[in-house]
Order: C-alpha cells, then structure tokens, then sequence
C-alpha cells in the first residue's frame, strides 16, 4: 500500500498520504540496515499479527504479504512467481507465496529497491489461512531461522469460545513471549505492552470513523480501492505506534472535510464525480493492474462502501478494541476475529449487514485463484446474500500478484454487465 | 472366505455411492445415527462410544457425474468439496445425522461453513485440533475440544458418554489400528501378495463398517491372501505421498503398480493410521487420546513441524524402513497442502539421495496412460541405477 506506487491526486497529496508514504518508506529502509544497527528482524503475516508485541522486543517488522502486493504493483510479482514455478513450485498453489520466494531466489530485494535482511524470528500466527503455515516452513527450510508458531483456532460455531481464547493465550505466554525475549534479548515489559495497546484502540476508533463515513450518501470514500491504503498502517508493522495513531488521526479529519462538502472518494483521477453505484465486495483486490481494475469501477460512478478485505487484517467495526486492561486476552481476540477466521456464516452475515448499513445497491465477490482461504464457499454467499437481500450480485476473477490472472476485457465486460444489471433493476423498481 | 471375494465386497461397498450399508446398518440398529466425517483424522472413538456409526466421507471419486457441486465452487479449487456437495444436495448423504469437518486446510474448513448454510438441521462440526503439541497447552485445548465433541455426540445419542465406553470404544480402535499395521507390515514384506488396489479398497470399507467388523474383515484377508501365493515381480518399491485427502482414482492406483512399482507405503486413509501406537485403556481417556495425538501421530501436510530439521523425516523413515527405492509424489490438483508441501519433502530427500518423481491428479482423472509412463520410466531409471 504505497503513495509512491500508485498515487491518488498526485499534485495534492493529503497529509496522511504524504504520513503513510513516509512511514513505510521508513520502514523499508529500517529493515534494510536493521542488521548493520543491530537489530532484530520478524517477519509476520498480515492477518493475526502481533505488531505491539513485537514492538515490546524492538523488532523490526517485516510482512512479506506487504511486500509481495508491493512488488506487484512494481510489476515485479510475474517475474518472481515465475522463478518459484522454475525451481519447483506448483502453478496451482497460493502466488503470494511464490512471489515472496521467487524474491528471495532473486536475491531477496524489497519493493523498494532495498535489500530485505534475513529475519531472525519468524512469527507463525496462524490465523484464517492454512497455507502461512506452508509458507513459513518453506522460508525456514531456506533461511534456516527460528520459527514460533501460534496457533489460533478458527471460529466456526461464530463465537470466541474460553478454550480457544485461553489456548491462545497461554501460546503467548509460554512460547511466543519467551521466543522474543530470547532472539531479541529484549526482557517483556507489559506495560510497555498496555501503551502500544492504547495507542492502537485509538487508531482504531478513528479508521472505524473513516470507513463508517461510506454509510453517508455520497460516500467519502472508496472502502475497497480507498480502504486498503486507509488499512495500511494498522494492518501492517504500525499499529500501536503513535505516528499510526497520527495518520488515523489525520486521515479522519480530511474524511470529515470531504463529507462536509459533500465530497465523493478521491480516485488516481481526483475526485469522483457522481456517486451511481454503492457496492459491497468480498475479497481481496489484483494488485498487479490495481489502477485499471479501480479505474473500471470509479469511471462508471461505482463506489464500494464496504469490503471483507479491509476487516482481513482486523475487524474493528462491531466493536472489538485491543484492551490496554486485559493485554494478551485482547491480542487473542484479536487473532481469533481476523476477518477469514470467521465461519462463512458469519462472513455471511457480516456481508449482509453492510449492504444493509451501508445501503448498498449489490455484493461482488472478486474471486482470487490463489486463495482458498477467501474463496471456498464464496460462490454459496454470493447466492446466500443475493437471496436475503434481493440485491443483485455479480462474480469476477483475478488473482493478487500473478498477473497472468487479470484479464481487463472480461473483467470490464463483467462489470459493465452488472452495473447495466443494477440500473435496470432500480428503474424497474421505481417504475 | 478367499481373497476374491472379501475384495468383491469391499469393491461393492467402495462403488456404492448411496451408503446402502450404512442404511442397512441405521435399520438394524433402530434409533441410531451415523456421523460422516471428512479426511484427515478424527478421534472415532468418541463416535463409537455414543454407539453412533462413524462414516467416512472422500468425495465422489470418478463414478460420480458432478452436475450441481461445479456451481459451487471455482473451477480452480480441487474436486473433493464439490463431489462431497454433490452427494449431499442429491440426497446420498441423508442417511447421516451429522458432519465432521477436520482441521485440514481452508477448504474443508470453509466446506463446514457451508454445511452449516445448506443443512441447518444437520449437526455440524469443524473439528479443529492443536498445531502445539506441548501436554499442557495444545493438550488441554484438545482435551476441553475432545469434551466438546464427547458432549454434544452424547446429547445426539441421546445418553451422556461415560468413560467406560470410551476406553471400550478405544480398545476396538486399537484392535483396527493393530491389524491395519500388521497389514502393512505384511505388504512391505511381499508387495506381490498385497496389490495396494486390493489394500486401498480393504482400508476404504473401514469407512463405511462398523469398526469390529472391518477389523475382522482385515484378518480374514490376511489369513485369505498369505494362503493364496501369488507370482513375484521384478518391482521397484515405492512409498507414494501426497493422497491423503482427495482421492486418486483406483485405476491411477493400478497404473503405478503395473507400470513397475510395489508400493509398500501409502498416505491414504491417515484416518485409520493416524495414532501410531496402542491408545492406554488406563487413565483419562480423553488425556490418551491427546497424548496419542500429541506425541504419536502421523506426519501430514496439514501438521506443522516445529523444528526444521525434523521436516521429511516422517517420509524418510518410512523409505527406510520399508525399503523402498523411491518416492512418488502424487498430489490432487490445486492441493496446496500437499503441492506447497512437496518442493520441502524434496530438498529432504535430495538430501539423503532418495529418488522420487512427481504428477498431479484429480479424483475423476480418467487418463492413466501419461502416469503409466512417467512411473514405468521412474521404475526403470530406479532399477538402472540400482544394477
Ligand atoms: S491463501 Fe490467501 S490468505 Fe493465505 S497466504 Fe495465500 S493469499 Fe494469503
Ligand atoms: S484436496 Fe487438498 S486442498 Fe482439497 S480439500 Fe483436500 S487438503 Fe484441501
């Protein structure tokens, strides 16, 4: 999620994206000369990371999901997969995994042109997908480092139940904590923890306030195209830290300016002009053509108001905060609800509840090839949400980074179709 | 009875796609109920022990026509969760009561999910189990998951399972798990009298059998084949990995034995093969079944293995200690389990000079003549350098 790559009103860049820009070019070059400081490296996943706890170790934090949406917008994932698939990896398995080691197999230089270091702790969260477990494995049988897994279990009856929040914690404190202050030798502070804690219940309370501001006619924002820069920072190595609370800070005060004056989403072609299409999507986006595929969406007036991959890395808006007074209780929460923790019922249900709330006129599911996780059973709650809601909904599909996958003139021919599909039937219903 | 005909029946029981026997055995038992579970492992004891027939669920195979399971899924997600939503939406399922959906990967995982959806009045469980394996933190989580399970079959049952049954229940499991292992022991001492076709189809009838009774099936086999000397080949031996939860079909299991290869060990059905040793009678035996789980299970794509060094281990030993010349990675399309498993499985056994080969198949591959070739030359390149 890059300023620097694809760049909404370049002449005007608002100060949260010239923020974000900053940190995660800050990052980037953090990681770059981690070792030479000396200084540790994690590499974590996206969703279920730890981000507060490990700024408790003074880690620096690397997430090769970022990196691998990263080079894809660089254009660089088709030449990395390609080299994963040469030394053996199947065409058929996740790309985002591909795209990481074909990275490393090309000498391991990040998005930025930096070179990434070899982490010293790799963090196995395992939450909502079965395939980071594969993929830390294989890094580990490449890098050779040490690798601490936790385990979160999966939320199919819809609820956190005690045993899974205790199992959690207790990982936590008997493996992962003790990991980190080994590799680190970083002695655990928890109220050092509590702090990042509070800072990071008070970005959340603002990026809520953001992507809720979509329930407003016309809505602000974009909360899948806009949504994943304004998930940037929380999603990734910032959250707890006081400049993410700054950017969300900021972020939501320009949110609030635009919905004043009555204002649209910003699109890489400044401000959109007429709102004509409110939709939900589920799924994650194509990185590897992200300005195209936004471009087919915002030049017909469509708008996504609400999206399951903005809630992948968290999901903040039916009220969970990371609590300060109960530390390791609420990163387990954390964990166990990360959006693709959730049984397909309660993404159902969470799916009907925006089109609800967010008065949306259909649900579009982006279909991605390489991740089962999202995509098993997406073709039952399209049907599912269709039915209960008596909204149209439509079906594309891409891939994240491989950009053998996007194929702009079906998805376009799709999409029209389905924004006709809409007019029609609200012509038809105020008839 | 010969070896002809316990074959025949266990081919009769794996060609039955309306799980005639398990109807049969729900008249027979008037009240009682049957719960499907889908690969890798569940504990059945539990299942048994609420005097419930546990039934094993691995998709369609290649006689089932997929007409209503394609609209559920993308054309880029493996066969099994489609063909399993054929058997159900056109009603071959409904002679199961409930659902078991194991912590496999993200696709059995969502396929719960949508049980819950299509079946509302069906039980349904995802039945997640412990990547810690530490006694005291993925154990007790698996225990309090263990009475979870122990307590709803109990309501289902309609009775409160005491631990009497469960360590009866367990008893006969081990009794199963003894002859399968004694089976297996015999085929890696002379392949040419346990053709795997033959052992495939004895191990998918314990699927659908009452347990006591498959496990007399099993000795009767044993007795019935090692009486019947067939002629000895001059095979390579083989482990194949990779079948552990979408199915091959049985023809592609034919093809790499007549193209040359014994295969003296196999990843199917890890259901029945999953605890290595004898569960203790003694004791907890909720704590057994986790200590077995724990300490004493099979390795699987689906398992995370803590310490890199041990990764492929499990496959090496089993090349050692059965023998075996080579490998054949045999994995079901768009498996990432199994596809992002290999290329490691690999490195592991480039490492200790173990020769493998490797395809792809899907559970309605009807073309076994390109796998045919690839494991007749993988054979002879094996035998090649072994002169
Ligand atoms: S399968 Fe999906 S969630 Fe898992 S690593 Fe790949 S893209 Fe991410
Ligand atoms: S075949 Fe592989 S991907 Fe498909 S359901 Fe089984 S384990 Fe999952």
């Amino acid at each position: 999620m890059n300023a620097t790559v694809l760049n909404p009103r370049d002449a005007q860049k608002d100060a949260s994206m010239q923020l974000q820009k900053d940190m995660i070019a800050r990052n980037y070059d953090a990681l770059a000369t981690a070792h030479e400081m000396g200084k540790k490296v994690s590499s974590t996943f996206v969703p279920g990371n730890l981000n507060e706890l490990l700024m408790c170790f003074d880690l620096v934090r690397n997430l090769p999901e970022v990196n691998s949406l990263q080079s894809a917008m660089r254009k660089k994932t088709g030449a990395y997969i390609m080299e994963a698939e040469r030394s053996g990896h199947s065409e058929d398995v996740c790309t985002y995994v591909k795209s990481d080691l074909g990275m490393m197999a090309k000498g391991n230089i990040g998005p930025t042109g930096k070179p990434l270091p070899k982490p010293d702790v790799l963090v196995l969260s395992y939450t909502g997908c079965f395939t980071f477990m594969k993929w830390f494995e294989l890094v580990r049988d490449q890098y050779g480092c040490e690798t601490v897994m936790l385990h979160v279990p999966y939320q199919a009856d819809g609820r956190i139940t005690g045993n899974m929040r205790n199992y959690v914690v207790h990982q936590l404190k008997a493996n992962v904590i003790p990991t980190l202050e080994r590799v680190s030798g970083v002695r655990f502070d928890i109220d050092r923890l509590r702090e990042y804690l509070r800072e990071s219940a008070r970005a959340e309370e603002d990026l809520v306030w953001v992507l809720q501001s979509a329930r407003n006619r016309p809505s602000p924002i974009d909360a899948y195209f806009g949504g994943v820069y304004y998930c940037g920072p929380i999603f990734s190595a910032f959250r707890g830290s006081k400049e993410a609370s700054e950017y969300y800070r900021l972020l939501r005060g320009e949110v609030g300016e635009r919905l004043a004056g009555g204002r649209g989403p910003v699109t890489p072609e400044g401000d959109m002009a007429e709102e004509r299409f409110r939709l939900v999507v589920e799924g994650p986006p194509n990185w590897t053509s992200f300005r195209e595929f936004w471009k087919m969406f915002y030049d017909e007036g469509a708008v996504v108001v609400a999206s399951s991959y903005t809630k992948v890395g968290g999901v903040y808006d039916f009220g969970f905060r990371h609590d300060p007074d109960h530390p390791l209780e609420s990163l387990a929460d954390y964990c166990l609800g990360c959006y693709t923790n959730r049984s397909l019922p309660m993404r159902t249900n969470m799916m009907c509840t925006y089109m609800d709330e967010y008065q949306a006129d259909g649900f579009l599911v982006n279909s991605i090839k390489s991740c089962n996780s999202f995509a098993a059973g997406e073709l039952l709650m399209l049907r599912e949400i269709e039915e209960r809601t008596g909204k149209p909904a439509a079906f594309i599909e891409t891939d994240l980074v491989d950009p053998r996958y996007f194929s702009p003139a079906n998805v376009k021919n799709r999409l029209e179709s389905y924004f006709q599909m809409i007019a029609q039937k609200r012509t038809r219903a105020a008839a | 009875m010969s070896v002809k005909s316990i074959i025949s029946r266990c081919d009769a029981l794996f060609e039955d796609l309306d799980f005639h026997c398990v109807r049969e055995w729900k008249q027979a038992h008037p009240g009682a109920l049957a719960i499907g579970y889908m690969p890798i492992y569940v504990p059945r004891e539990l299942i048994h022990a609420a005097g419930i027939l546990p039934v094993g669920i691995l998709g369609g195979g290649d006689r089932l026509e997929v007409i209503h399971g394609d609209a559920y899924y993308q054309s880029y997600i493996c066969r099994i969760p489609r063909s399993t939503i054929e058997l159900a939406v056109t009603g071959r399922l409904d002679c199961l009561d409930g659902m078991l959906f194991p912590s496999i990967c993200d696709v059995i995982r969502n396929l719960s999910g949508m049980w819950q959806i299509k079946f509302p009045g069906k039980y349904v469980r995802y039945f997640d189990v412990p990547q810690n394996y530490e006694s005291d933190i993925g154990g007790q989580y698996y225990i309090n998951e263990l009475q979870v399970l122990r307590d709803d079959l109990g309501r289902l049952a309609g009775r409160p399972i005491p631990d009497a049954d469960i360590r009866a229940s367990t008893a006969a499991y081990n009794e199963n798990r003894r002859v399968i292992a004694g089976l297996y022991q015999y085929r890696a001492a002379k392949p040419w009298q346990v053709p795997t076709a033959e052992l495939y189809l004895l191990l998918r009838a314990g699927l659908v059998l009452p347990v006591e009774e498959h496990t007399r099936l099993l000795g009767e086999y044993l007795a019935a084949t090692d009486a019947e000397p067939r002629p000895v080949r001059d095979n390579c031996r083989v482990v194949v990995t990779g079948m552990f939860c979408e199915q091959p079909p049985l023809g592609l299991i034919k093809s790499i034995e007549m193209a040359g290869c014994y295969i003296v060990d196999d990843d199917f059905m890890l259901v029945a093969r999953w605890l290595l040793d004898e569960v203790p009678l003694e004791g907890d035996p909720l704590q057994n079944l986790s200590e077995a789980f724990l300490k004493r299970s099979a390795e699987s794509a689906a398992k995370f293995v803590a310490r890199r060094e041990d990764k492929g281990r499990f496959l090496i030993d089993s090349v050692r200690h059965n023998r075996a010349e080579g490998v054949v990675f045999a994995a079901p399309s768009f498996c990432d389990p199994a596809l992002l498993e290999r290329p490691m499985l690999q490195r592991a056994l480039n490492r200790e000079g173990i020769p493998y080969t490797a395809f792809k198949y899907a559970e309605n591959s009807g073309q076994m003549q390109p796998i045919r070739e690839q494991a007749g030359t993988f054979a002879d390149s094996i035998k090649l350098w072994s002169e």
